[in-house]
């Protein structure tokens, strides 16, 4: 029986495998500089070269990051492990093999608990996390009929992250992959950054009818750029198997490119892949031994995680789940919200800053946390003290992130503390009652909710400066008189 | 010597005596150019360097910056490397000279030399015959005194044979005691460079300079540089292991008249002889000619003709470009390795060919630790089952050409140090015998090789 033929509606099967980038300075067996966007070949050596003799030396530091986000993602990390040499030819790869793991891999066995859309909180099983390194760079574009090659990315180090085959829905996969992102972002692996080229996603989908145990025959997608893509190029291959199984056809095992411009997949060229890639152990590189103290340290260097610190957000500082879900989606975020609490700011004050004022002037300048954590408490405590308005504290926090300064001084400057001097609110009172006669007749007949109208009267004549709680009280100690 | 006259003098002399060999096809750098650098590399060294003024050659794998390094093969051509090998430049900073790079089969593959995309060097004593290989060059321009040492490569006896074919000494250290970084690699985990003298203290000296840790290499050692011992007066204490199966009743006679008396003479010298089995013997050679060609098809995979080296006719497309340069780039020898190499790794294939020859490769190197282990302090062997053969005889026989490693692989395969040095003469040619000592043991090896080139008739028939 044919796999479209009869049985539920289809189920989407996904399992995503992730290269991530080291947050190094250099490269992965040499020195060379990882800077992004060096002119062509110049962050090179005979070791990313591949010259002639040349030998590749480990990096500790993409070591240690590696062991970090393996136990970021709660994986087994092996005390021993091997690099391989995964053999295959093309031009920006200079050594005519990538080093990489493949028997006894860096670790194995770990998970990422993520909010799936459809299904709540999902754990996704990391099949693999490995160390390699990245090879170049082909510039098909660059020159008519030549291909330009660019070997700066060439032996940049890089973990591969599998998951099993554990999501349903290419939106599910999305998902996972923002918690990835946030998980090793927080634990200080990488930048994340998919523009840059240290995030890339490829993908292995098969559709299946409900019910069935047996998983249908997969493809693998490449060449997603973004995590928008992620979704959209899932989504239309999930489609196109759908649509060729009802179709009667039957699905081929292949690799399909995804054209963002079309929206659109086609496969690869055949000849571009069929790889026997020939794993063997490099022997250039001994076994990979980590001691105990170096996995437990490592260990000790991970800082709380996203998850948990959501959750203690929301014990520790009365948060609802949501507001801890905004404030600890960045770890820059999250430990500023700390810094603003812990100089004394009242928690969920600070958290309405955060997630208002603070957030909105970060995106408008490349993510800058502007206004000082010291700061902002300060500026709350004006508010909370009567000083300052909840407008005016707006226009301060304004002030602060363009030209700095402490938040008194710079209110002071912009003549903008409240006036809570009883004598000259009465007066501005007294002022306001005389000018509207009509109004303060009606509101001795009953109109009581007139009493907004003269408050904003006496703000109004005040330029924002009286103390509107103590402009409240005269005023209705004056109406009643 | 120290003083810097004679520095340039010898650098002058050394271009005179290798100029005079030039019939071996033994020194692959042109005479015009190797004349002119030695003499600004004389006026360049340091004075108070160990070896102030020492001629080394060195085979043609090595990167220099001085000369080409085409480890005998069309596909690097004119290559000039822009780095010098943590091993030369040892030598450099220790105020040698370096005297040339040297012929050698095709990225050290091969027993003969005749295996060189620029010729077959010559038997400095017969020119019919082959200098062995793959560091012919080197051992024949040592044998022909042009140069007191050279550094060879070794990834199965590339240095010791040549060394036992031309009645010169040749050390191969243990794997891991001098830095790989800028030897061309062809077995990774076999190759180590390796040092041809005149005599066991020339060549030491040599070796001690090049060895000691290197953060270049993650396979190098953190050791210190290798401490030369003093000669010995006698044996007394030594207990020499003679391993049987290096030993067969079909061995040439000669050479086991040669070998009985180098025995002899340990007994005399007060050595307790013993001998010993090294069971795994006989797979030496099929596990070497496994993990050696599957390392290789990996290490040559960067010879594309695409970053470097000539380009050959017919490159209008990538895959054209890989066909054409590495079908005409390469020689036969090293196109049958690649494609045994590929092979052996292929998936299907790998279990019951590489991974298979792994185990044995851990059971012959048990085998040694064995032998070790029961009190012997080294091996005493012949270093090739007969001295040198007339060129062309092995050229269409590659097992034949093979087993002249028979000797020599094993020590490759378990990474321990071995060292080959004339023991007689055959029908006037040379024969060497090998000790093969403990891993990092290579002061006592040392020891024992001083103490029988004082007494073995090296130049005598057996």
């Amino acid at each position: 029986m044919a796999a479209g033929s009869g049985g539920g509606p289809w189920e989407t099967v996904i399992g995503l495998e992730t290269h991530v980038q080291l947050r190094t300075l250099s490269k992965m067996f040499c020195s060379c500089s990882t800077a992004f966007g060096a002119p062509p070949n110049t962050n090179v050596c005979p070791v990313c070269l591949g010259l002639p003799g040349a030998l590749p030396v480990p990096n500790e530091l993409a070591l240690k990051l590696a062991v970090r986000a393996a136990l970021a993602l709660s994986c087994t990390v092996h005390p021993r492990s091997l690099f391989a040499r995964k053999n295959y030819f093309y031009p920006d790869l200079p050594k005519g093999y990538q080093i990489s793991q493949f028997e006894q891999p860096l670790s194995t066995n770990g998970a990422l608990s993520y909010l799936s859309p459809d299904r709540g909180v999902v754990t996704a099983t990391i099949v693999r996390l490995h160390v390699e390194e990245d090879a170049g760079k082909s510039l098909h574009d660059r020159y008519p009929k030549q291909t330009a090659i660019d070997l700066n990315r060439c032996g940049v180090p890089l973990i591969e992250i599998v998951t099993g085959p554990d999501f349903r829905s290419p939106h599910e996969a999305r998902a996972y992959l923002q918690t990835l992102k946030q998980v090793l972002e927080y634990s200080g692996v990488s930048d994340c950054d998919m523009e840059k080229g240290s995030l890339r996603v490829d993908a292995n989908l098969s559709v299946r009818r409900g019910g069935q145990a047996t998983l249908g025959t997969k493809t693998e997608v490449k060449n997603i750029n973004s995590f928008a893509y992620v979704e959209k190029a899932l989504t239309v291959e999930r489609d196109r198997q759908v649509a060729a199984l009802e179709g009667g056809a039957m699905i081929t095992q292949e690799t399909m490119l995804y054209d963002s411009k079309t929206n659109s997949v086609r496969p690869q060229r055949s000849k571009e892949e069929s790889h026997d890639y020939r794993y063997f152990p490099d022997p250039d590189l001994p076994p990979l031994v980590l001691s105990e103290e170096f996995i437990a340290e490592q260990q000790t260097l991970l800082p709380e995680l996203p998850a948990k610190k959501r959750e203690r957000f929301v014990a520790q500082y009365a948060l609802s789940v949501t507001d801890a879900a905004v404030i600890t989606a960045e770890r820059a975020v999250a430990d500023y919200y700390e810094g603003v609490v812990h100089a004394g700011a009242d928690s969920k004050t600070a958290a309405n800053w955060v997630m208002t004022e603070v957030l909105e002037d970060a995106k408008d300048h490349g993510d800058a946390l502007r206004v000082p954590p010291g700061a902002l408490a300060n500026l709350i405590g004006l508010v909370r003290g009567g000083t300052l308005s909840h407008q005016a504290a707006k226009r301060v926090f304004g002030e602060v992130a363009e030209r700095g300064g402490e938040p008194r001084n710079v209110a002071e400057a912009l003549g903008l503390i409240q006036v809570a001097d009883t004598g000259v609110v009465t007066g501005w009172v007294s002022e306001v009652l005389a000018a509207n006669p009509t109004e303060v007749t009606r509101y001795k007949s009953g109109e009581v909710k007139l009493l907004q109208f003269f408050v904003g009267q006496v703000m109004k004549v005040s330029r924002g400066k009286a103390d509107p709680k103590l402009v409240q009280r005269v005023l209705e100690e004056k109406l009643v008189a | 010597m120290s003083d810097p006259s004679e520095a340039l003098a010898s650098a002058k002399a050394a271009a005179d005596r290798i100029s005079k060999t030039k019939r071996l096809n033994a020194c692959l750098t042109a005479l015009k150019d190797l004349r002119k650098s030695l003499v600004a590399q004389a006026q360049a060294a340091h004075p108070s360097g160990v070896l102030y003024g020492m001629p080394v050659a060195v085979k043609d794998n090595i990167c220099t910056l001085e000369f080409t390094t085409t480890c005998g093969s069309k596909i690097l051509g004119g290559y000039r490397s822009p780095y010098d090998s943590t091993a030369t430049a040892k030598l450099k900073a220790a105020g040698a000279l370096i005297a040339g790079k040297t012929n050698c089969d095709e990225f050290g593959m091969g027993s003969s030399t005749e295996h060189s995309a620029y010729g077959r060097s010559i038997h400095p004593f017969d020119k019919t015959r082959v200098p062995g290989g793959s560091s012919g060059g080197s051992a024949a321009l040592v044998a022909a005194g042009a140069v007191p040492a050279a550094l060879g490569s070794e990834t199965g006896g590339s240095v010791r044979q040549p060394a036992s074919l031309c009645g010169v000494v040749g050390i191969k250290p243990t794997y891991g005691r001098v830095s790989r970084y800028g030897l061309v690699a062809f077995g990774s985990s076999l190759d180590q460079i390796g040092v041809l003298g005149r005599s066991v203290h020339d060549a030491s000296r040599v070796l001690s300079v090049i060895s000691g840790r290197d953060p270049r290499d993650a396979t190098c050692e953190d050791r210190d540089p290798l401490r030369l011992p003093t000669v010995p007066e006698s044996l007394q204490g030594f207990v020499i292991g003679i391993p049987k199966e290096y030993f067969p009743t079909d061995l040439d006679p000669a050479v086991r008249r040669a070998c009985d008396r180098a025995i002899r003479l340990f007994r005399e010298l007060g050595a307790a002889v013993r001998e010993v089995s090294l069971p795994h013997t006989q797979y030496a050679v099929a596990t070497y000619y496994i993990v050696a060609p599957a390392e290789a098809s990996s290490n040559l995979a960067r010879y594309d003709g695409a970053r470097y080296g000539p380009r050959f006719n017919g490159s209008e497309d990538v895959r054209a470009l890989y066909r054409t340069t590495r079908g005409e780039g390469f020689g036969g020898e090293v196109r049958r390795r690649v494609l045994i190499g590929t092979y052996v790794l292929s998936s299907g294939y790998y279990d019951a060919y590489y991974r298979k020859a792994q185990q044995m490769r851990a059971l012959i190197a048990q085998d040694f630790r064995n032998a070790f282990d029961r009190g012997v302090d080294l091996l005493f062997t012949p270093t090739t089952p007969t001295p040198a053969f007339k060129a062309g005889e092995k050229l269409d026989d590659p097992v034949a050409m093979y087993l002249s490693d028979i000797f020599t692989v094993t020590a490759n395969l378990a990474g321990l140090p071995a060292i080959s040095l004339p023991i007689g003469r055959i029908k006037g040619l040379p024969i060497g015998g090998q000790f093969i000592g403990q891993a990092f043991l290579e002061d006592e090896m040392l020891e024992a090789a001083y103490a029988l080139e004082r007494v073995v008739p090296a130049t005598e028939e057996a």
